[in-house]
């Protein structure tokens, strides 16, 4: 294949793949990976390093709209980061070790995870500051954020060990597949921690970009980054992302949720059987 | 001395994250065209991994070296290079912050952060 012919193969595909994350909420990278590794006959291990390097652009992005709008908690942002990053390290390490065969079946097991998770009905919660956990307040994790209307909502959190804990299998499947692992991060603050979805997702997604950079040192020094992979990838990923998140205001979500959760099992298992029969 | 709200720190950490990238996707985008046009018909495979081992530092040097002579590849990875800056930069802006509202132990867990990745530079490679 000529490098023009790869690249807009590429181009395609990561445009595909963004619009596909940002309709299902699951993000490009995670998608990126089967489609390099599977249907273009790229090397899992480029293709993760490919994804990490998607997930920072398309979270930095979007990351500095939330930012703005003062939802965000940086507090505990900082704080999950502790867990994320050395999750991360721990992950990468085990990724330049693993025979591709097993990264491909983990890959497989967590994007089935995710795309279940996904369909899953989430519950809003709203602890209040008097209510907080101890270990919450002195870490002076309680704080509030806008509503549109100009109110402040305030809130508590609860299970801070448990979240941080978690936490650290997040940032440790971050490293291991270069994903943004968004569906161990919701299930850290909401089911665990108790956190208010508004802030869970945008802090969840201010902290990717720092979990990455953990792995993505070692991605780095271990040749895992082709630049003539990664720029129509990234390129192609936020044009997707921009474009989905377009669609996403005017279409129904329930059912294109729905219907793309299942195209993504299909993936994973196509992964799955891939990286059992040593096609990968 | 003057109390840094929140509200600032968000704007600027805000206006960080969003010309990072901008300026990280600018750069990569124009090594792509340069690429394209001087290599478009090389043939590409990437069928196999090639394990490397290099340290961050020769990583760094080798690709600044090449960005020298005008090499589109090289360029790119410049960009990748920015874009990885990006968060790192929003950490250290965020240790800044904790550091003058005298936030002691968010300045501690910063510098833990900042501490795990920088193990990793000497962690992902073996010596």
């Amino acid at each position: 294949m000529t490098l023009l012919t790869f690249t807009l193969i590429m181009f395609l595909g990561a445009f595909a793949a963004g619009f596909i994350g940002s309709l299902s909420g699951l993000g490009g990278g995670i998608i990126i990976i089967p489609l390099l590794s599977v249907f273009l006959g790229v090397d899992m291990h480029y293709a993760i390093g490919t994804a990490l390097v998607a997930v920072i652009a398309t979270s930095s992005g979007s990351a500095s709209a939330y930012v703005k709008e003062g939802i965000t908690n940086m507090r505990l942002g900082m704080f999950l980061e502790m867990a994320t990053t050395a999750g991360a390290v721990a992950g990468a390490i085990i990724s330049t070790n693993a025979p591709t065969s097993i990264l491909a079946v983990i890959f497989g097991i967590t994007l089935t995870f995710s795309a279940i998770n996904s369909l899953r009905k989430k519950e809003d919660h709203l602890v209040l500051p008097n209510e907080s956990s101890k270990l919450a307040t002195q870490l002076k994790l309680n704080s509030n954020y806008p509503t549109p209307t100009g109110e402040k909502v305030h809130y508590g959190m609860k299970n801070i060990l448990g979240g941080f804990s978690m936490m650290g299998l997040a940032g440790m499947m971050s490293g291991l597949l270069g994903i943004g692992s968004g569906a161990f991060k919701v299930i850290a603050m909401d089911t665990i921690m108790k956190v208010p979805f508004k802030v869970s997702t945008t802090t969840s997604n201010f902290m990717m970009g720092v979990t990455a950079i953990a792995s993505s040192v070692i991605y780095l020094q271990k040749g895992y980054i082709k630049p003539s992979i990664c720029m129509p990838v990234i390129i192609g990923v936020l044009l997707g992302a921009m474009a989905g998140a377009k669609v996403l205001m005017k279409a129904n979500p329930k059912k294109l949720k729905t219907f793309f959760a299942f195209l993504i099992l299909a993936l994973a298992i196509n992964m799955m059987y891939n990286g059992i029969m040593g096609n990968l | 001395m003057k109390k840094i709200n929140d509200i600032d720190l968000q704007t600027i950490l805000g206006n960080v994250l969003r010309y990072g990238v901008w300026t990280a996707l600018s750069v990569a985008l124009l090594g792509g065209v340069l690429v394209l046009f001087t290599q478009s018909n090389n043939t590409v495979d990437f069928s196999s991994f090639i394990e490397q081992d290099h340290n961050l530092f020769q990583v760094i040097e080798n690709v600044l070296m090449n960005v020298s002579k005008g090499n589109g590849e090289a360029i790119i990875f410049l960009g990748i290079l920015l874009l990885f800056l990006t968060p790192a930069l929003r950490l250290v802006l965020s240790l800044v912050a904790f550091i003058l509202e005298k936030d002691w132990m968010y300045v501690i867990i910063s510098l833990i952060v900042i501490g795990i990745i920088t193990l990793s530079v000497s962690l992902g490679f073996s010596h």
